[in-house]
């Protein structure tokens, strides 16, 4: 246990060195940011027929999904887990006692808990200082805080499950670019990560529930903003739970049958 | 029992086979072809412990296959081995725990962390206890001379400077068994003698088993004198370096500086390498010449200023190892 911990805390510390690409995310996201804001206060000026989602709660989602993009974006895989897969050295990693499945699975979150601590408060600070109609508010009351930070947490758990899972089919197919192109524009676009779910079709919302994604960043932006109930918050986080149960045993059964079937690259 | 059993091992791979051009690319797309390569067949050896054991063969020959088996890293398709009581595949994570291994074409560090954070990550991957982690570790600094190095990140390091602590860092945890995948490879002569050295050293010292592979015939006569030759996956050869080189090292080089010769000896069954004015270099067979008989000879026609006699190197010798085995 101790080594998984210590491994977690060398990753996060060579995680935070690099600050220029943390820079020009931070940039890029406030563009986003903008672009996205700008279209959703023109849309809402010409329509009164959104109601299940208001502008401020909209804006506010919009910012709170560019300060943690890289904690809830099916991207951003770990290309170094990909790489020790096509030239071989996971060889070291299989001589070692430690259990991959869980080694893999800290150094993909603590990746992503290092980069988006560079990234998340410049944004947010951003986002609350600007001019209404489009600045980011504040959390609709100390519970709903606290219940995005949780799901927040919980669902970037959920999302290193579903990664887990197209890296293992990657040690199996020795690529994981067409599988993980796939689950990159589903997720997305389930997760509300491209439009947020309360504006998706109905009948696209009615998918979403039955799917593990929109547990991972729209769940907790919701919450924050308080479009999200408070007990229906507690439901859902009973189902992150579940899922990410689910997500994870499956993800060791397939790495135990990988693993037996490994043939190493290279040497 | 031996310390290290290994009986019939088999490891056959499926590789897919595709015929140049875009129309088989199209065919392949539909249907696959895959070709069985058998990497590994049917081997056996015994180990005992302390010992140090070469395993050679060409390029392919599935060195690296029986290597990573012996890891536990691959899952081999039939036979048993047995090290130090355990099956390395069923029980990897206890197994590996005893073994320190190094990929010479691979790195064991992280990249991006200096040479000493790895160190303390492997500390406690191992769970080494503090007091012998400091011992074992001012040990190994010393002998591989890598105390300026441990607070570069290993990035910045030169290959000769990464494989010593490559290795520093496979014994951290005093391995009773050390596995090294062609260690040398691409090193400078002064990093190859001090791995050498290293490795002779580590293995009086601590009796640790080595197993090593290298295409590099000179760390195997400078390390150990049993050797394991394997090609297309069999075992050919298990055995003393000695016997071999006695075996082919039939030929010997003969150099023959002179002066005064007024009529060349006639020498029969003998190549003619090189022939100058009061120099000649033969290649005699020591089956059909001797070497005194020759000089017996030049000695009576001419004056003979000096001679050299050179054995035939380790690389020849294997050469024609592989030829008689047809590899």
């Amino acid at each position: 246990m101790i080594c998984y911990l210590k491994y977690f805390k060398t990753e996060l510390i060579n995680g935070l060195q690099y600050r220029t690409a943390a820079f020009a995310g931070i940039i890029t996201q406030i563009v986003w940011g903008f672009i996205n804001t700008m279209i959703y206060v023109s849309f809402y000026s010409h329509t009164n027929n959104v109601d299940s989602i208001s502008l401020s709660q909209l804006v506010t989602y919009v910012w709170l999904n560019q300060a943690f993009l890289i904690l809830i974006y099916m991207k951003s895989f770990d290309s170094e887990i990909m790489d020790k897969i096509k030239n071989g050295t996971v060889a070291y990693e299989l001589c070692r006692p430690y259990n991959l499945y869980t080694w893999w699975y800290i150094k993909s979150i603590a990746k992503k808990y290092s980069a988006v601590i560079l990234r998340f408060l410049p944004i947010i600070i951003l986002g609350l200082v600007l001019p209404k109609p489009f600045n980011m508010g504040l959390p609709n009351s100390i519970y709903s805080f606290i219940l995005f930070i949780l799901t927040l947490l919980l669902g970037s758990i959920l999302l290193v499950s579903i990664i887990m899972i197209i890296h293992i089919i990657g040690f199996f197919t020795n690529e994981d670019k067409g599988i993980s192109s796939i689950i990159i524009i589903i997720s997305n676009f389930l997760s509300g990560s491209t439009l947020p779910v309360p504006l998706l079709p109905n009948i696209v919302q009615k998918i979403t529930e039955y799917l593990p994604f929109r547990l991972i960043s729209d769940l907790p932006f919701r919450i924050y903003s308080g479009n999200i109930s408070i007990n229906y918050a507690l439901q859902s986080i009973v189902l992150q739970i579940i899922w990410i149960i689910i997500l994870i045993t499956f993800g060791i059964l397939i790495m135990r049958k990988v693993l037996n079937k490994v043939c190493i690259q290279g040497g | 029992m031996s310390f290290i059993t290994v009986q019939n091992l088999n490891k056959t791979f499926k590789i897919l086979e595709r015929d140049p051009g875009l129309i088989n690319a199209i065919k392949a797309l539909f249907r696959k072809d895959y070709k069985i390569v058998k990497a590994v067949q049917d081997i056996s050896f015994n180990i005992d412990e302390g010992e140090i054991v070469a395993y050679i063969g060409p390029n392919g020959a599935g060195k690296s296959t029986t290597i990573k088996m012996l890891c536990g890293i691959l899952n081999p398709d039939s036979g048993n081995i047995l090290i130090n009581g355990l099956n390395p595949f069923e029980n990897r994570v206890k197994y590996v725990s005893s073994i320190g291994v190094v990929f010479g074409q691979k790195s064991q560090l992280w990249w991006d962390i200096p040479v000493s954070d790895s160190f303390e990550l492997l500390k406690s991957i191992y769970k080494i206890p503090k007091d012998e982690y400091i011992k074992t570790k001012e040990e190994l600094v010393k002998l591989l001379n890598i105390g300026d190095l441990l607070n570069t990140p290993v990035r910045q390091l030169s290959l000769g400077q990464r494989m010593r602590c490559e290795i520093a860092a496979s014994l951290l945890h005093n391995p009773k068994i050390l596995f090294l995948d062609e260690p040398t490879i691409g090193l400078d002569a002064v990093s190859k003698v001090a791995v050498r050295n290293f490795i002779k050293e580590i293995n009086k010292k601590k009796n640790v088993t080595i197993i090593l592979t290298s295409h590099d015939m000179s760390d195997i006569e400078a390390l150990t004198n049993r050797i394991i030759v394997i090609g297309n996956g069999k075992k050919l050869y298990d055995g003393s370096l000695s016997n071999i080189k006695k075996k082919f090292s039939d030929h010997k080089k003969l150099e023959i500086l002179y002066s005064g010769l007024k009529k060349k000896p006639k020498i029969n069954n003998v190549n003619v390498i090189e022939n100058k004015r009061n120099y000649v270099l033969y290649d005699v067979d020591m089956k059909k010449n001797t070497i005194s008989d020759i000089v017996e000879k030049y000695s009576k026609v001419c004056e003979i200023n000096d001679i050299n006699v050179l054995n035939e190197n380790m690389d020849d010798i294997i050469i024609k190892l592989y030829e008689e085995y047809n590899l």
